[in-house]
């Protein structure tokens, strides 16, 4: 019970089903073959669990983080939607009052102001910076796959006793800070970087490539910082596999590769997706990697949000952009959650 | 290690991959010269001038603070919201606070950071509070998204847990509230600190959301890096970057350390009770 089996504190920015399972299996009774569902009735998570028998506390426990994310998360998505219908104002706050109240008339009137949306659609640079955005983070939860994928099989084929460490390698990273680990590309991408001196020296070059403040560098930089959400999940699935469904197809002939193939790849796929989510869904938001790597033309629409409220104090725009940025995640977004829960079901035992 | 060539060859790039740059910032940090690619001899220089920039310092102390009272209140909030996922079963709104919590795993920062000053500005139009964008603000958001992390390592660490501990308590009598604290409390400890850790260095770190809702005069570590950043290299954050990787190295050799303690314990109780 006392192993906390994963080395490093936290484990990983990672969603509960996709932590990767402990390396080495504590030995409870809950996890004895059959024990886990034998030993329990089933009160867990039927609804009838213990501390619902406890109403009144019952009712507290729920009631602060419920009432904390009400407030601070769903609310503040309904004032976003809001002031994306109001104009852009000269004033403190930026931005126009959407209810007026006419004070002859005693009612009250509600301006929706639709042209902070027409002005998306209107304008190629707000089409054009969306369908980047998409593409690049696209592309780049490709790369982690590729990156990812075979990582993530070694170390669940390691010896029982290198996966901790291992893990803990991947992890790693996840604990010095994100901003540096960006900034540490500019040295290497630069025009007088070292990889630009490495393929000089080795004669594969001449003149120096031009990689950082191109696309190219962003797609490095977001493969580089979030290929452990890749890893972690996929692993998590490949851990859990069972190992007999390849012996039996070896002992029936089937070449490794196509065990590979056939059986392996596709058992995989729940543990891909959710690690393409993980990816691909932050990344389409992303905005410290292209501002830092990307140079003035990788438009993406996390920088066109940023500079839309700090250059130009538009709010209201700032404001429509984001609800469209929602608009386009909602799938991935509800299909994330959708893996998120069924691992978490199967996380029961 | 994996006994296939290829798993062997794909295993090492990939650590590498997510190696080079850090050891790189760290050879760095100690180079006389500016240049990356000129090694000029060892010095100590950087680090000098780190300890000497004010306002760098004061940046760090400020998020420091920021981040300690974010993850205290992160662990409470977060802790209380995985208990309510993995205990209360199917209470009425489950569904919308469920998404709630894992959502900011995922949301787009930018989002998360504009909608957050919005309610701020408004909030602050409507009552008067908070006065302004500064310190309180910063941490307001930051529990808000770190609390998602707290709440999904506590509730896997809840799923994982051997329930009948609790119940074999119930049915001897206990309080829910006692079986709280004196059973699952301390199952859940080392998922509770985990979540503690994580949750301060997530907002140590954070930059995009401190840089919608923090105001003139609170002004965080990485908006400070950032602004020296954005404009190329500045190798004084080298000397930063390797300060951090230190800190973090010396935290997992102990946790290293204690988790190895902790198993041979283990190991002994189980070679005891098996004994007699």
């Amino acid at each position: 019970m006392a192993a906390i089996s994963n080395p490093v504190p936290g484990g990983s920015r990672n969603s509960a089903g996709l932590v990767p399972p402990e390396p080495v299996e504590p030995v409870t009774s809950g996890q004895a073959p059959g024990g886990a569902g034998a030993a329990e009735p089933g009160p867990r998570g039927s609804g009838l669990g213990l501390l619902s028998r406890f109403r009144p506390g019952r009712g507290v426990v729920m009631a602060i983080p419920y009432g904390w994310l009400l407030l601070f998360f769903l609310i503040p998505f309904l004032i976003v939607l809001k002031i994306s219908l109001s104009e852009a104002q000269l004033a403190i706050p930026p931005f126009t009052p959407l209810t007026e109240t006419l004070a002859e008339e005693g009612r009250t009137v509600i301006t929706l102001f639709w042209d902070n949306y027409r002005r998306l659609t209107g304008d190629d640079l707000y089409i054009i910076a969306y369908l980047n955005s998409l593409w690049i983070a696209f592309v780049s939860t490709i790369f982690c796959l590729l990156i990812g994928y075979p990582v993530a099989y070694a170390i669940a084929k390691a010896d029982p006793r290198w996966r901790a460490p291992l893990l803990m390698l991947i992890i790693l990273p996840f604990w010095t800070s994100f901003l540096i680990r960006v900034y540490a590309w500019i040295g290497i991408l630069s025009d007088t970087g070292l990889l630009n001196n490495f393929l000089m020296m080795l004669g594969i070059i001449d003149s120096p490539l031009r990689i950082l403040y191109t696309p190219t560098a962003t797609y490095i930089g977001i493969t580089y910082s979030y290929l452990p959400f890749m890893i972690l999940p996929l692993y998590a699935t490949l851990e859990k596999m069972d190992n007999t469904l390849l012996e039996a197809a070896a002992d029936l002939g089937c070449p490794p590769w196509k065990a590979f193939l056939t059986i392996t790849l596709p058992l995989s796929i729940p543990g891909m997706l959710a690690g393409s989510l993980l990816v691909f869904i932050p990344a389409t938001g992303e905005f410290v990697i292209p501002e830092l790597l990307g140079g003035p033309d990788t438009l993406m629409i996390g920088r066109v949000l940023w500079s839309e409220f700090f250059n130009n104090r538009d709010w209201p725009v700032a404001s429509a952009v984001a609800i469209a940025l929602l608009l386009f995640l909602v799938v991935p977004i509800m299909l994330f959650q959708n893996v998120q829960g069924r691992q978490q079901e199967a996380g029961r035992g | 290690m994996p006994k296939s060539w290829f798993l062997r060859i794909g295993l090492v790039t990939g650590l590498l991959f997510l190696y080079l740059p850090i050891l790189l910032l760290v050879i760095l940090s100690f180079n006389a010269n500016r240049s990356v690619a000129v090694w000029s001899g060892f010095s100590f220089h950087w680090y000098r001038e780190l300890f000497n920039d004010q306002q760098l310092l004061s940046a760090a102390w400020l998020s420091v603070q920021v981040a300690f009272v974010s993850a205290t209140f992160a662990v409470v909030l977060g802790t209380l919201a995985g208990l309510m996922l993995a205990r209360f079963g199917a209470f009425r709104g489950r569904a919308l606070f469920s998404g709630m919590v894992s959502a900011p795993l995922v949301m787009p920062e930018v989002i998360l950071g504009l909608s957050l000053l919005l309610l701020f500005v408004s909030l602050e139009q409507l009552t008067g509070w908070p006065e302004g964008r500064g310190m309180l603000t910063i941490i307001l958001s930051h529990i808000t998204f770190t609390m998602a992390f707290v709440t999904v390592v506590v509730q896997s660490r809840l799923v994982s847990m051997d329930a009948s501990l609790e119940e074999a308590a119930m049915d001897l009598g206990a309080r829910p509230a006692k079986v709280f604290f004196v059973i699952t409390l301390p199952i859940i400890a080392p998922a509770i600190v985990s979540g503690w850790l994580l949750a301060f260095t997530l907002s140590l770190d954070d930059l995009v959301i401190t840089s919608f809702v923090s105001g003139p005069g609170s002004t965080t570590l990485p908006q400070v890096v950032f602004s020296s950043v954005r404009l190329g290299l500045s190798p004084k954050i080298n000397a930063l970057a390797t300060i951090v990787v230190a800190i973090v190295a010396v935290g997992i050799i102990i946790a290293g350390i204690y988790n190895a303690r902790q198993e041979r314990m283990r190991q002994l109780d189980e070679k005891m009770a098996a004994q007699g």
